[in-house]
């Protein structure tokens, strides 16, 4: 098996903790990543809704980029691992749909023929969660623990995009994957009904009254759940809830003060990682003490 | 047409319908009567508003005799429909009904096509191939079985009880079989029942008794059918008893083996509180069981289990009524008959987890607020919820497992009636505002409306809109604690947020999970969804494509209980109406064996379903018995040597229509 890595543009940019954290957890497993070459901007969500065709064709070139580094190097297995939530959804969505609209397939396979790229594989778009619990095994993780989470309460966000509507690795009403991968880090999962609920997304830069109030909420219902962290599986999500905590603190006038960190990183934690490797020297509500 | 020649000089007559405009608005029946005319011996062709209508068939008699034809074909809609019409049409000119044979060009032509043209063209090719097929039938006479006057009605609900009640009053001899170990059904689960607000028990459990006590009826519960063959008019059924570890006969239900029981505390789920009360392993399901028999669970008994009790139980009996060496038995029945009642169970929503079934303890189902409203149930009639609080507000989600394309797509017919009911019984025992949330209020039935008018007039609210889901996310100070019911008020246009202490899901009426092992083993078909097919949706809702298998209440769909008596009602008298008549008419569409080119090889034997064919050592040929076989063509198909044919399909008949169809060029 191969795992190619997609990074999209936040992994890179705002979310650069993720990166540094995903990569040195994938590396304390002896999983290798190998990132596309050349790769480009998955569209997101917004460039769906100005122009489908366009959004399909940028989202579909990475595909093709990753069919080529495959048949370049030897012909096993090939999953894309993409661990920003909007570029999952958008790679995932481009795949499904191509696979069943044969005329939008055709013109952008047509598009793709001319720069030598190819649809033509069995390639899967895979989230880095889904790879760690399920490729790997919470077994594994486990036996890579070295500083459990001893009563750390973890509440575990999972946003929309990655459970809906496309992924088939966890129920989409109610998922468990990161409360289990919790327990296995010896935390304790905090169940809470908010786990997929919305972030807001660009809401907080477009209309930041109803931003600052849907995160409110999350962070609200974590904190009455005495949760000591939440982790997030989405750059957006993590930038949302926690660089937004001094507004929201101060407009609903509440101390909701909770550090919000991606589950990389926890993993990292109690793999016994350094904060720098981790990228926790990043966090704007630091995180160190929860282990206290 | 040389073939023809054996039955003598082949005078046909055609007759295309117009359907109204069902045919006739897609297929230009003038050319298609026009072009048949020109056919070799086709004497006469006509089109006809209805065929099917008094004057349509009386043109086809007065034709037969005016014009002496003695071959007709009706090109019209399927022969599923009007075949029978039709034959008897030529029976009551004088004709053989089997010198008929129909074109279906509605189902196949005029409803299917959009291009007149072409349709019209299809609808000569088939005329033509029936035209070609119809010179060459043979005159047959059907075969007459007689009817065994028993019935054996599988499933003691209401439906079963009282079809098997109907049959019994008429002096008929009928096996109720019930695989639980009460009859009952869920009816007996009920509290009151809408729109009268009777008590279920009341109206129940007398008609219990009487199928207990009726000389005519063998109540055999805790059993179930196993083997299920033979033909209308003779099956035979393979009855199992599961062991009851108790004698039923000697045991009167005086319940003191239950007090004695080696276990102090009821211990197990009990089934018929739907799991809100424990039971013993030794038990009797609700007071007024019947029979009135107690029964070991297998599962539980320790000396079931282990052999090693000291059986308190046994002490006490006076009766003797205990036999732990009880095993299953089995018993072979002979019915003409049988009536299918094998009822429904209950949407499971924790297929629906947003609803929170299973999650929060106060997300109940309506079936179990059914047994909590009840004062024969877990909490006397008291609406207490799991923590022994009192709900000051409780809220009815409707449509739960209904309607729904991740889940049921059906209306289950019920729900909006009886979430009415449970809103005004939650009301008069608690006096808790009730909230009910709807998609569509359906209430057409006697009086239903007037009953939600009168729900309406209680204060109970109503709020159009399906729920989003349930959640303990409480989003403001006064929502803490409370169970949140968020939904789309649609009459209103916004979201709301509705905080409840106890919250109804009233779920739907599904298939039994094992619809589909009963309905192979009887021979029906059921829809995709797993409720039994009726043979016709309107015109035979009780029968089902196997003769003498009658289906109702709600294995065949969702329905109430005033509608399960109504059907069941009608399933008994149409078995009545199979049992007085005494002998029912057989298509003749029998397999027969060529026995000069049987080569004796056997292998039609092992296929025939219906074992029909037997092999007859003298001769060392295959001989089918007529009685038996019910014209499948499994083995004339099979058969190596082509030495099986089979009246209405013989090969020539087949290749003749075959022939016709390929003849002709296009107009």
């Amino acid at each position: 098996m191969k795992y190619l890595y997609y990074p999209g543009c936040s992994l890179k940019s705002s979310g650069r903790a993720y990166e540094e954290s995903l990569l040195a957890v994938f590396d304390a497993l002896d999983i290798q990543l190998e990132e596309i070459d050349d790769w480009n901007c998955c569209g997101a969500t917004s460039y769906m809704g100005v122009d489908e065709i366009k959004a399909f064709g940028l989202a579909a070139r990475n595909i093709g980029l990753a069919n080529r580094q495959k048949k370049t190097q030897d012909d096993e297995e090939t999953h894309i691992i993409a661990p920003c939530s909007a570029c999952y959804l958008v790679l995932l969505k481009t795949q499904k749909y191509l696979a069943t609209h044969t005329d939008v397939r055709n013109s952008i396979q047509g598009g793709l023929s001319e720069i030598d790229l190819d649809l033509n594989s069995n390639i899967k778009i895979r989230h880095p969660l889904d790879v760690l619990v399920n490729d790997i095994g919470y077994q594994k993780i486990a036996e890579r623990v070295q500083k459990p989470l001893k009563n750390v309460k973890v509440a575990s966000y999972y946003g929309c995009q990655i459970i809906r509507p496309y992924q088939e690795f966890d129920k989409e009403y109610y998922p468990m994957t990161m409360d289990h991968l919790v327990t296995k880090l010896g935390g304790e999962a905090v169940d809470w009904p908010l786990k997929t609920r919305c972030c807001g997304g660009t809401l907080m830069g477009t209309m930041q009254d109803v931003g600052l109030q849907i995160n409110y909420r999350l962070l609200k219902e974590a904190h009455r759940r005495n949760a000591d962290v939440m982790i997030t599986t989405c750059p957006l999500c993590q930038f949302n809830l926690e660089c937004y905590q001094d507004k929201i603190m101060k407009s609903h006038n509440d101390s909701v003060e909770m550090p919000v960190i991606y589950f990389t990183q926890l993993m990292g934690m109690a793999f016994g990682l350094s904060d720098i490797s981790l990228g926790l020297n990043r966090l704007l509500t630091p995180v160190s003490d929860i282990f206290q | 047409m040389s073939s023809t020649s054996k039955n003598g000089s082949v005078r046909i007559g055609y007759y295309v319908c117009h359907c109204g405009h069902n045919i006739a608005a897609n297929v230009d029946v003038a050319i298609v009567a026009k072009e048949i005319e020109k056919l070799p011996g086709v004497v006469i062709t006509r089109e006809y508003k209805y065929m099917c209508s008094d004057p349509g068939q009386e043109l086809i008699q007065e034709d037969i005799k005016e014009l002496n034809l003695n071959r007709i074909v009706v090109a019209s809609c399927s022969p599923l429909l009007h075949e029978q019409t039709f034959r008897n049409a030529l029976t009551h000119g004088g004709l053989n009904p089997y010198f008929l044979q129909m074109v279906n060009i509605r189902e196949n032509v005029s409803w299917v096509h959009t291009d007149r043209e072409l349709a019209t063209q299809k609808a000569i090719d088939l005329s033509r191939a029936a035209v070609r097929r119809v010179a060459i039938h043979k005159a047959l006479e059907t075969r007459q079985v007689s009817i065994n006057p028993d019935v054996l009605v599988v499933g003691g609900g209401i439906s079963g009880i009282n079809a098997a009640l109907t049959l019994a009053n008429a002096g008929k001899k009928v096996y109720l079989v019930e695989r639980d170990p009460t009859i009952g059904g869920h009816m007996a689960q009920f509290d009151k029942t809408f729109p009268t607000l009777d008590c279920a028990a009341c109206i129940l459990t007398p008609k219990m008794s009487d199928v207990k006590n009726h000389p005519n009826i063998t109540l055999w519960t805790y059993s179930e059918v196993v083997e299920f063959s033979g033909f209308v008019g003779s099956f035979k059924a393979k009855i199992k008893h599961k062991p009851r570890y108790i004698i039923e006969d000697l045991c009167v239900g005086c319940l003191d083996c239950i007090d004695a029981c080696v276990y102090k505390n009821p211990k197990y789920r009990d089934e018929f509180n739907v799991g809100l009360s424990k039971r013993k392993p030794i038990y009797i399901p609700f007071p007024q069981a019947t029979p009135q028999v107690v029964v070991v669970d297998p599962e539980n008994c320790i000396q079931v289990k282990r052999g090693k009790c000291k059986m308190t139980c046994v002490d006490v009996c006076d009766r003797n009524a205990f036999d732990f060496t009880q095993q299953e038995t089995f018993e072979e029945i002979q019915v003409g008959s049988v009536i299918l009642t094998t009822g429904f169970q209950t949407f499971n929503p924790e297929k629906t987890p947003y609803y929170g079934y299973g999650k929060y303890d106060n997300v109940y189902t309506s079936l179990e607020v059914e047994r909590i409203v009840n004062s024969a149930g877990p909490t006397g009639g008291e609406v207490l919820m799991r923590d022994g609080q009192k709900p000051k507000k409780v809220g009815i989600v409707h449509c739960v497992g209904s309607r729904d394309d991740r889940t049921n797509k059906w209306c289950s017919r019920v729900c909006c009636m009886y979430s009415l009911k449970l809103a005004s019984l939650i009301k008069e025992h608690t006096g808790a505002e009730v909230y009910n949330f709807y998609i569509d209020m359906r209430t057409p039935g006697k009086g239903y409306e007037e009953f939600y008018d009168k729900v309406l007039k209680e204060k109970v609210h109503f709020i159009r809109g399906r729920v989003a889901e349930v959640t303990d996310w409480a989003a403001e100070k006064e929502e803490e604690g409370k169970l949140i019911i968020r939904v789309e008020d649609t009459l209103v246009g916004a979201v709301r947020r509705i905080p409840v202490d106890m919250v109804v899901l009233s779920v739907g009426i599904e298939p039994q999970t094992d619809a589909h092992d009963v309905r192979r083993l009887f021979n029906i078909s059921c829809s995709t969804e797993g409720f039994f097919t009726e043979r016709h949706p309107k015109l035979a809702p009780v029968e089902t494509a196997a003769e003498g298998i009658f289906i109702a209440g709600c294995c065949q769909g969702p329905k109430d209980i005033p509608d399960s008596v109504a059907q069941s009602g009608a399933a008994a008298s149409q078995a009545l109406a199979l049992i007085d008549k005494g002998v029912m008419e057989m298509e003749p569409n029998t397999a027969y064996v060529l026995e000069e080119a049987c080569s004796g090889c056997k292998s039609c034997i092992s296929l025939c379903p219906y074992t029909a064919i037997t092999f007859v050592e003298e001769r060392k040929k295959a001989e089918i018995n007529e009685a038996l076989c019910k014209g499948c063509g499994t083995c004339v198909a099979a058969c190596p040597s082509s030495a099986i044919m089979q009246n209405l399909f013989e090969d020539d008949e087949i290749y003749s229509e075959i022939e016709g169809l390929l003849s002709i060029p296009q107009l």
